[in-house]
């Protein structure tokens, strides 16, 4: 554990020194909020105001998304460059420098929903629930991003270059961000894309977001918050189970 | 006196490659084991066998009196490992990274940084120590890998090709420090890809291709071995070529060789017949424009022990006949190189 702190801080020190690596948890999800907000918003809810407590849990969602499965690209690069072998010929767990690299993550989930909130209230956004579900809701994301993130080392891990695990890894977030309530409501989507819509875990999280930042009027019809965070949480128990052993077999059998 | 290193049979198979295929090799406790062979012999296997990085598929291996199968915790903290290309993180500074490693060794974080400091200035990093190692020379990144594997003080070092594609004025630096290692007791496996870094280094040599072992002697005895050192001489005047190859016939142990138009060449035992023939080729008022000494190539000492051309590793005898003209050849190529990679 004190190793994969060690290691954790290893890898917040890494993102500070490379500001470009953060752009995708600053810039990426002020641009969307823009485009959507601003460009789409009148189109699709009649005007910007009434979209923008709609559309920004789906953002930091989105982001959350993008961020979480970045790990898998950069513990790729860290094995092909040799960094890992010089862990692992010194007296620590096998597994601490990936434990290290998931802790050391969270910073950048934490300040992606962090910069997205505060670019929102400074366009208008406004929380209509207490602090209370404000705070959980942060919280939610990065445990979400926590147990996602391990889909990402697994992709990582199997997959040869990290331009690879790239690819792989928007080739999953798309239909995942996009065929969901993101930015649309499900009921305006055509009945076999509502299927998929209504068991996509990225939709449930995005509910539970809505019902804890904006409040119940924004959640989708006939759902509640309670049932939405059971979804979540079921989900992080299903991704967690599924991929975090895989990607720790991956990872045993790759260094 | 007690083995640092003892493998028995060593094994590796990596799909349908044999990288290893049976190595023994013994270092003795503070002595220095010199591990020569051309790309794809195996050595980098081995090191990360030796280094528990990989198991191997049979044989048995002790570092430092530990099993590197059963006891891999207590062989990783006998041991430090600066591998082929730097394993340092380009993104951290130099002290950054070797203060991370000295706490993942379990020293606190004041602990961590004393000894940081330490082998910055042992390693001339000093200056360096606070930026990222992404901008340091090649040079530098050696020697930073190299402090790195030396934070926990450890008994047995693994330095896999330490020099590769150093320049030859940094490649002097990474072998003073390894004499300073040895002088501190350390036990030292090199691998490398030149006879010459061996010689300068290594009190054994143990030589491997196709992952077997081909030759394990001393420096001299393999020297011997395979014909000694070869002695160049070439004349100012071409006129003078006969009046040369004369006097190298004296020293030499064969007949001379003419390369090319001006460039004499015979292999010798032993640099004492050096003043002799300066003081020769002067007396006969041969002016001479190179005048040099040097060990045979990789490509040669592979030839000398199999009867084949070294080819770099890669499988397959290239020519069945060894003739003595190809022979020729051999020195011919190496003479322009002593990279060991002719062709």
């Amino acid at each position: 554990m004190r190793d994969s702190l060690i290691l954790a801080q290893r890898s917040v020190t890494k993102m500070f020194r490379k500001p470009e690596q953060f752009l995708d948890v600053t810039l990426q999800p002020i641009i969307m909020t823009v485009l959507f907000v601003f460009i789409f918003g009148g189109a699709i809810a009649g005007d910007t105001s009434n979209y923008l407590p709609f559309v920004l849990p789906g953002i930091i969602v989105q982001t959350v998304m993008f961020t979480s499965l970045t790990i898998g690209v950069n513990l790729n690069t860290d094995i092909e460059k040799g960094v890992f072998d010089r862990f692992r010929s010194l007296p620590i767990a096998r597994s601490a420098p990936l434990f290290g690299a998931v802790l050391g993550d969270i910073v950048r989930h934490a300040i992606a929903v962090g910069v997205t909130l505060l670019f929102g209230v400074l366009i208008g956004f406004r929380f209509h629930t207490d602090p209370l579900s404000a705070v959980g809701g942060i919280l939610l994301m990065v445990l979400f991003a926590v147990c996602l993130c391990w889909v990402s080392v697994f992709i990582g891990m199997v997959a040869r270059t990290s331009g690879a695990v790239q690819g792989l890894s928007f080739l999953i977030t798309f239909p995942l961000t996009f065929g969901s309530s993101t930015f649309v409501p499900a009921s305006t989507l055509p009945s076999w894309l509502q299927g998929w819509v209504a068991i996509n875990p990225v939709t449930h999280v995005i509910e539970a977001l809505r019902g804890l930042l904006s409040g119940q009027h924004y959640m989708a019809a006939g759902s509640s918050l309670g049932t939405e965070l059971l979804w979540v949480l079921g989900w992080c128990v299903a991704l967690v189970a599924i991929f975090f052993p895989l990607a720790m077999w991956a990872y045993r059998r790759k260094v | 006196m007690t083995k640092a290193i003892e493998a028995h049979g060593l094994t590796k198979r990596f799909g349908k490659t044999q990288a290893l295929a049976g190595i023994d090799l013994e270092v003795d406790e503070g002595r220095v084991l010199g591990v020569l062979g051309p790309n794809g012999a195996g050595k980098t296997t081995a090191v990360r066998i030796l280094a528990t990085l990989l198991r191997p598929d049979e044989g048995t291996a002790r570092v430092a009196g530990h099993d590197v199968v059963r006891e891999p915790k207590e062989v990783r903290r006998a041991i430090g490992l600066t591998g082929q290309y730097a394993s340092v993180d380009e993104d951290l500074t130099g002290l950054q990274n070797l203060v991370m490693i000295g706490r993942l060794l379990g020293l606190d974080r004041r602990a961590a940084r004393a000894r940081a400091d330490e082998l910055l200035t042992e390693f001339d990093l000093v200056d360096a120590g606070g930026r990222t190692s992404k901008t340091y020379s090649g040079g530098m990144r050696r020697r930073l890998d190299l402090a790195a594997s030396l934070i926990g003080r450890p008994s047995v070092v693994y330095l896999d090709e330490p020099t590769t594609g150093l320049d030859p004025a940094k490649r002097d630096d990474v072998w003073d420090m390894v004499r300073v290692l040895v002088k501190q007791g350390t036990t030292v496996l090199l691998t490398t890809q030149y006879l010459e870094e061996a010689d300068a280094l290594a009190e054994e040599i143990t030589v491997i291709d196709h992952g077997r072992v081909i030759a394990h002697d001393t420096p001299q005895g393999l020297k011997r071995q395979v014909g000694g050192q070869t002695l160049e001489v070439r004349v100012a005047h071409p006129a003078d070529l006969a009046t040369a190859q004369q006097v190298l016939a004296r020293v030499g142990t064969r007949e001379p060789e003419v390369i090319g138009g001006d460039l004499v060449s015979v292999p010798v035992s032993g640099d004492a017949v050096l003043p002799a023939t300066v003081q020769a080729l002067a007396s006969e008022g041969v002016p001479v424009v190179e005048f040099s000494l040097r060990l045979p190539s990789l490509d040669e000492v592979f030839y000398s022990l199999t009867g084949q051309r070294g080819q770099g590793g890669a499988s397959g005898p290239a020519s069945g006949s060894a003739s003595a003209g190809s022979a020729s050849t051999s020195s011919l190529e190496s003479a322009s190189s002593n990279e060991g990679e002719a062709v």
